[in-house]
């Protein structure tokens, strides 16, 4: 049904849709409006569900865990300092493999204090287990989490997944969107069989010590599974393309198929590089998008094949690896060491932290340095006259 | 794919932790006890059984011989002897 | 592609005003994209919220710099700030109008309106929130849109009381232009 919606208001209907039984959050900008809905909805009675109030984001997270670890669809959202208040129980939901499902609106990190949008809270916890997709729109932050729930609970696969939406963009941003009936998201979404849980009448333990004899097969494990999550999300895009009408895939390719220039970026800064590669095409510029929708697992094989013929590619983060490479651009980078087929050079570019607005000029920008030198760590709109060698 | 991420109940049992014993064990010796039950609340393995006054014994499968129960006895009424013994 | 822009205090409603008008848009058959800028997130802070309007999907996220119009729902704003910075040369602006402020000279084919919201707000809706008579104002200034689709955002928005108050705001906000054109 077509709709007009702020951002979080259509991923909380969408969750409720999908019958969670236990939701769990601490309230943080900008993720807010998303569980406000959400306990509206159980408070009105309209969604018979457990909302759990918690006196910090490390509570949420350990009530999604030990739900979940009892057989339950859950939920629970956050944003940037939340989220690394999390961090510790993430790692352990993804090692115990319960198929949580966790939004994170994506917020900049202090210090210094920041409430606005960039990604690098949901990018410094890739290594954490969870699958990562990332939302252009308010219509795939909705999608995604439909089929956030359906890997995570495949029971060959049971990881949990995050799905990752800018902050204010979009779950402030209203905007016009198809919302998923509950029908079709019946159709699409069954509901969560748990492979294992705790039961009383058939007790087990989850979590438990893994010596040197058995933790490596457990990482081992969760390593393959990234691998076969990777080769199950097409078939996933398939499915939910027959139900619902709308096609997604692990990377987006936009006017790539003769592309001299591409920027590789995630996230809703895509719409204004579509809108950008638009106008510089009718101006007979050869420029093209590659849109990342899936971190983690991360696609390195439809990477390298949408990349492999273009000759200059920038990688746009917005996040950073302080100290190092930006953490987009060293892993696509890393897809092209020592390969035959690669563009002649990869530059990358930081952008958008902290909310610092990316403009159809910063997009424009980027193409312009995307020239013969390679460029490493280029700030885009950089406030030179507020830097200084000394206090 | 799936690393051993669960355990079933019991697997305890199957580690015999008496092994671990390097000298000394625990001799209940049944003549004082008054069935306070501190021995089995607090031995480590929870190897100590007992109902009665003078029943309290403990399975040498899986004491490790640490002597809390020695220890804690308020009538002296358990004592670590040499393992040869 | 039209954008509009608009000037307010955080706690003015802007985002409301923002997502209504996206609304009506939405109900006349575009798209829009309804979003917010805080600055300083707090009560009376200057803040903006924006709406881009097209017939395809909007995919543009950048904030508006350009604006093909502009609507201030606080006059005050405009003692400290520039708030048709930017605005198209055929640009036009709706101001809550407030005595003893000055409105700025329209450039070349620029067309700004002083509406008396708040005044109209006040004797509609029992409020001084003159957001829904500004929005009234804007459809018949700038011919975007009807009095009924404008009147059926605000029936989407509101129930009641409120409701019956901000339709008549809008009307009121609407013929004030129609009357003054």
């Amino acid at each position: 049904m077509r709709a007009f919606l702020e951002g979080s208001k259509a991923i909380a209907n969408t969750v409720s849709l999908c019958r969670p039984g236990v939701i769990s959050a601490y309230p943080i900008t900008p993720q807010t409006h998303i569980v406000e809905e959400l306990a509206q909805l159980v408070a009105d009675g309209k969604l018979d569900s457990q909302f759990v109030n918690v006196e910090s984001e490390h509570s949420a997270a350990s009530v999604v865990l030990g739900a979940s670890a009892s057989g339950v669809r859950v939920f629970t959202a956050t944003s940037s300092q939340g989220l690394f208040l999390m961090a510790e129980v993430l790692f352990n939901i993804a090692g115990m493999r319960l198929p949580i499902v966790l939004t994170c609106a994506n917020r900049a990190i202090s210090a210094p204090i920041n409430i606005w949008n960039d990604q690098q809270d949901s990018v410094s916890l890739r290594d954490c287990g969870f699958v990562q997709l990332y939302a252009e729109n308010v219509q795939e932050a909705v999608d995604f989490h439909l089929l956030a729930y359906r890997l995570a609970e495949h029971k060959d696969i049971m990881l949990p997944v995050m799905v990752c939406i800018d902050g204010y963009i979009l779950t402030h941003g209203i905007e016009t969107l198809d919302m998923p009936e509950k029908e079709k998201i019946d159709k699409f979404l069954p509901a969560y069989q748990a492979p294992y849980k705790l039961d009383v009448d058939n007790p087990l333990t989850l979590g438990f010590l893994a010596d040197p004899d058995y933790y490596t097969e457990t990482r081992f494990a969760m390593q393959e599974t990234h691998n076969e999550a990777l080769k199950m999300l097409p078939e996933l895009f398939a499915d939910f393309s027959s139900v619902f009408g709308r096609n997604y895939q692990c990377v987006e390719k936009y006017r790539l198929e003769d592309a001299q220039k591409a920027i590789v970026a995630m996230g809703s800064v895509c719409g204004t590089i579509k809108d950008v590669v638009d106008e510089l095409r009718k101006k007979g510029k050869k420029v093209g998008l590659l849109k990342i929708s899936a971190l983690r697992p991360f696609p390195m094989q439809d990477i390298y094949n949408a990349l492999k013929g273009i000759p200059r590619v920038a990688v746009m983060d917005r996040a950073l690896s302080l100290g190092s490479l930006a953490p987009l651009y060293s892993e696509i980078k890393s897809i092209f060491f020592a390969k035959k087929k690669a563009p002649k050079i990869i530059s990358s570019f930081i952008a958008g932290l902290g909310g610092r607005d990316i403009t159809a000029e910063s997009i424009k920008e980027i193409f312009r340095q995307l020239n013969q030198r390679e460029v490493v760590g280029k700030f885009i709109d950089l406030k030179a006259e507020l830097l200084q060698d000394k206090l | 794919m799936f690393g051993p991420i669960i355990a079933k109940p019991g697997t305890s049992r199957k580690n015999k932790t008496g092994s671990w014993r390097t000298g000394a064990k625990p001799k209940f010796l049944q003549k004082d006890c008054i069935a306070c039950r501190l021995c089995l609340i607090l031995c480590p393995e929870g190897c100590i059984e007992g109902t009665q006054k003078n029943s309290f014994h403990c399975d040498y499968d899986y004491c490790k011989g640490c002597g809390i129960c020695a220890l804690i006895c308020p009538k002296r009424d358990i004592e670590m002897i040499s393992e040869e013994k | 592609m039209k954008e509009i822009r608009i000037h307010a205090r955080a706690g003015q409603g802007a985002i409301t005003t923002a997502g209504i008008l996206g609304s009506a848009y939405f109900i006349k058959g575009m798209y829009a994209y309804a979003f917010p800028y805080f600055g300083a997130a707090r009560m009376g802070a200057p803040m903006n919220a924006f709406v881009r309007v097209d017939d395809k999907p909007v995919r543009m996220r950048s904030q508006i710099y350009e604006p093909d119009f502009v609507i201030i729902v606080d006059a005050t704003l405009m003692r400290g700030a520039n708030c048709l910075l930017g605005l198209s040369d055929k640009g036009i602006a709706v101001i809550n109008h407030k005595e003893g402020i000055q409105a700025p000279k329209p450039k070349l084919k620029q067309k700004i309106y002083l509406v008396p919201a708040n005044k109209i707000a006040q004797e509609t809706i029992g409020r001084p929130l003159g957001n829904t008579a500004l929005l009234g104002a804007y459809a018949a200034a700038t011919g975007e849109l009807d009095l009924n689709t404008m009147q059926e955002a605000i029936r989407e928005r509101f129930t009641g009381k409120i409701q019956e108050g901000n339709l008549e705001a809008v009307k009121q906000g609407f013929e004030f232009i129609i009357n003054n054109k």
